[in-house]
């Protein structure tokens, strides 16, 4: 789900791509069946959330677009030029989008014009083809580790918004292992990702150990943490004598060694690194860990039912413990792919908006591994397209944010697109965001 | 936390997990307090009154005042020293009080709280302005604490009246946003102000009307639909900040009158508190207005006695004919129109143009002061200036190089919050029914 599907003028009818399941010879007409098929499935209304979107988005950058505001001022004289330059305006910012994430035309006609195939290595030309995937790989890597930080509490019943808290933890850890020593090669790197899950980890315990002594809402606390994290990680940043880089006043660290550089997989003009490596081994631990082992049996009895899980026995304070601590810890490896694999130095802006963009992530994966790396992807494909978007369109970066939030809203709310499609009630449940539980549970 | 209603009517199969009740003393609750003070006094004797030199002066009179009050000269060490031996014997009477020799009501309690924060700013003040030439202006610090303050209160008011009703409003930081967003387009395209202020209330609202609209209707978690909103609003600000802002539009959309200072004429003249409390943009009466409101209304009226039952019990209070979607509706769009005064004052109340997120997270720390000030609209108000005070501390500290570090201050009530959460101070009990949906059966 890499691809931003094209916009279109606003989608009335669901995707016929269902194949119907039902008798052909039954009474219902075939468009009941196609719904029938479709209507109990939360994929179809991921894929609904998501064309519906990116239809939105399309709009929202048409008629922002001075261009198209000119067009359709005129619209009475020429309705079809207000529309097409709607349309234009829109396709134009995904197809760019999908050129900076995915596959560019222009990168493939220069490779096919050079004379050989090794020449074409050797100056650059095939990395230009799968530099978009490979971008898209490298944004979607924290995007991933974060997305799990969220997911796996969220199976769990708790709801981790200290993403950026554990990030931020993670990334002192790392920036400082990184440049403060020096090892051998391997060790270094593997030294310093270890100090990132313990750094993000501490963080994470202490919310939940907040949580499990005090009944204090972890919502609550998490984002405090966030905040105290801001700030300390800029006092950390403000003083020589801590962490400032000496002989400036730049509030960044020294760059890492060397050593300490996640390892680059597909030669040196390619950033994609072993960080995504480690997003998909976390991603598969995460499943095996939920799914696979006593521990992830009782997190995910807890997140069903806490009541009846604690009469069953289970120690439901010392699981709140442990879920936050290994969630802290994904946050943290989070920190070390961008520390150790793009970015090699710590500044007081370095956690981005990764805490807020691991809630989309992980709610648009609907809380499990698998779907944490699709939706990964298919934000990171958003944030690798979006700078050269702003560039060849002048559509503002921040239509990805948008574009995020309402897909999630849209998934969150699965009536909503029910009621849009005129889809029947599902029997039961639906996404599971619905379930609403409040503070005080 | 583990319900108190499960272990009633579970008594001989619950294992015993922490209580909510226990967990205060488990944590040496009693003694909280008493050591809390004794910290407090210990830190205006050792740290303040060791380093404090020289005299401190402090002016209490604004600029072009009619009524001059004398300036006050204080031997800075002393009066650290002084504070902190009446800080610590005010431990010494609250830890007789825990141990039950005299006997202190709530009221004194609270004094007592009030008055060992008192004496610590005062020891801070002393030692920050020890030795310094210049006299340190508590007018203008108060009247700077309140007149920042005033986002937050607006948006912990609007909290309170959603949280009291059942619904948990995390997208305060949306709604301020968006209000400081939409008075900022509509003052500079209209040129008026109070237009402005009114679209920047109604943006508010709107916010609210998504917010009711997912969480009562279609029931999506309120916690991660707030989170969400926040994220859309975010982004479509910076968006539309983008395209439509900074280019060609920027003077015509993008450039507000600001509201003046509006003086009471008898009140403001008050040595002291007048500048401080009658002497403001429209902004700050406003606040007065709906703070008494809010107070007077949930606390005196029909409407709050509902709306608390609401909050507090649905289904009692759908059994004796009081609509509880109905007034959980209107109490969530109403209580946006406060937030979007609120976000108003970011533009046409002080610095005019809008910047993206310039908010900067203020709604979250309202809804910290919220819940800090125990779902009460005083308890809010309190709270909001204690965080609006640090700002401002922060700020004129560094503005006269006083050697502290101003991250670590800024830090300080996050912090607090989570000590306040965690129930170290005391239990904070928010509404019962606060974040569940009501279905009607």
């Amino acid at each position: 789900m890499t691809t931003p599907p094209p916009a279109t003028e606003p989608a009335a009818t669901p995707p016929p791509e269902a194949e119907p399941d039902g008798q052909p010879g039954s009474h219902r007409s075939f468009g009941d069946i196609i719904r029938l098929a479709i209507q109990e499935n939360t994929v179809t209304i991921t894929v609904l959330a998501l064309v519906t979107a990116t239809v939105l988005g399309g709009l929202l950058t048409a008629f922002t677009n001075s261009a198209v505001l000119t067009a359709w001022g005129h619209f009475f004289s020429a309705p079809g030029n207000a529309v097409g330059s709607a349309w234009d305006a829109a396709f134009g910012t995904y197809w760019a989008l999908f050129e900076g994430s995915v596959f560019n035309p222009h990168t493939v006609a220069a490779l096919f014009q050079q004379a050989s195939f090794s020449a074409a290595i050797h100056d650059g030309f095939l990395s230009a083809v799968f530099n978009p995937l490979s971008e898209t790989a490298v944004q979607a890597t924290p995007l991933i580790l974060t997305g799990l930080a969220v997911a796996l509490p969220y199976r769990a019943g708790l709801f981790n918004i200290g993403g950026q808290s554990q990030f931020i933890g993670g990334a002192i850890m790392a920036a400082w292992l990184g440049y403060a020593y020096n090892m051998p090669f391997f060790v270094h790197v593997v030294v310093c990702c270890v100090g990132a899950f313990v750094g993000g980890a501490a963080l994470g315990w202490l919310a939940g150990e907040i949580k499990a002594r005090t009944g204090a809402h972890e919502v609550i606390v998490t984002i405090m943490l966030n905040y105290v994290m801001l700030y300390f990680l800029a006092y950390l940043l403000s003083s020589h004598s801590l962490m400032e880089a000496p002989g400036g006043s730049n509030a960044i660290t020294l760059p890492i060694t060397s050593n300490a550089h996640l390892p680059l997989l597909a030669g040196t003009h390619l950033r994609i690194n072993a960080g995504f490596l480690i997003a998909l081994v976390a991603a598969l631990a995460v499943w095996w860990l939920l799914n696979r082992t006593t521990t992830g049996f009782e997190f995910r009895s807890i997140g069903a039912n806490t009541r009846a899980s604690r009469v069953a026995g289970m120690n439901v304070e010392r699981n709140w413990t442990l879920v936050m601590t290994i969630s802290g810890g994904l946050a943290g490896l989070a920190a070390a792919s961008v520390i150790l694999g793009t970015d090699f130095t710590l500044n007081p802006q370095s956690y981005g908006t990764y805490g807020i963009d691991a809630i989309t992530v992980a709610l648009l994966g609907l809380g499990r591994p698998g779907g944490v790396v699709a939706a990964g992807l298919l934000f990171g494909a958003l944030h690798a397209g979006s700078p050269g978007m702003q560039v060849s369109t002048g559509t503002p970066v921040q239509i990805v944010q948008v574009i995020q939030a309402l897909i999630v809203l849209l998934v969150a709310a699965p009536p909503l697109i029910r009621a849009m499609y005129r889809l029947r009630a599902a029997r039961a449940g639906g996404v599971s965001t619905t379930m609403s539980k409040g503070w005080n549970s | 936390m583990t319900t108190p209603a499960s272990a009633e009517r579970l008594p001989v199969l619950l294992p015993p997990g922490p209580r909510a009740g226990d967990a205060a003393a488990r944590f040496g609750g009693r003694f909280a307090a008493p050591i809390t003070y004794a910290v407090f006094g210990l830190l205006n004797i050792l740290v303040f009154g060791l380093h404090a030199h020289g005299d401190a002066t402090l002016s209490f009179t604004p600029e072009f005042a009619k009524v001059s009050v004398p300036n006050l000269t204080l031997a800075a060490a002393a009066t650290c020293y002084v504070c902190g031996v009446v800080s610590i014997a005010l431990a010494v009477v609250r830890l007789l009080d825990v141990l039950g020799t005299i006997h202190l009501g709530r009221v004194w309690r609270r004094v007592i709280v009030g008055v060992v924060l008192f004496l610590f700013i005062i020891a801070l003040l002393a030692w920050a302005d020890g030795g310094q030439t210049i006299p340190f202006n508590i007018v203008n610090l108060l009247s700077g604490t309140l007149s920042d303050s005033i986002p937050i209160m607006l948006g912990a008011l609007t909290g309170v009246i959603c949280s009291t009703s059942g619904v948990i409003n995390i997208a305060i930081e949306g709604q301020l946003l968006l209000g400081a967003f939409c008075a900022a387009i509509a003052t500079s395209a209209t040129g008026s102000l109070w237009l402005g202020l009114l679209c920047g209330a109604l943006a508010g609202s709107l916010v609210g009307i998504l917010l009711a609209l997912f969480a009562i209707a279609y029931r999506v978690d309120q916690i991660v639909l707030g989170v969400v909103l926040n994220t859309l609003v975010l982004g479509l600000t910076g968006y539309l900040y983008n395209a439509l802002l900074t280019g060609t539009y920027s003077n015509t959309l993008n450039n507000p009158n600001t509201f003046n200072q509006l003086k009471i004429p008898l009140l403001g003249d008050i040595p002291i508190i007048g500048p401080v409390l009658f002497d403001g943009t429209v902004f700050l009466y406003i606040t007065y207005i709906v703070l008494a409101g809010v107070q007077i209304g949930l606390t005196r009226t029909r409407w709050g006695l509902r709306t608390r039952a609401v909050g507090e019990h649905p289904v009692a209070a759908d059994t004796v004919g009081i609509r509880v979607l109905a007034y959980r509706y209107r109490n969530v769009i109403i209580a946006g129109l406060i937030a979007g005064i609120g976000g108003a004052y970011f533009t046409i109340g002080s610095v005019g143009s809008f910047g993206p997120d310039m908010t900067s997270g203020e709604g979250y720390i309202a809804l910290a002061a919220m819940i800090f000030g125990r779902y009460t609209p005083f308890g809010a108000i309190g709270a909001a200036l204690l965080f609006g005070f640090t700002t401002q501390l922060q700020s004129v500290l560094s503005s006269i190089n006083v050697p502290i570090q101003s991250n670590l201050l800024l830090l300080a009530p996050y912090v607090v919050t989570i000590v306040v959460v965690a129930g170290l101070v005391g239990k904070v009990r928010g509404p019962r029914a606060e974040g569940v949906p009501f279905i009607k059966s």
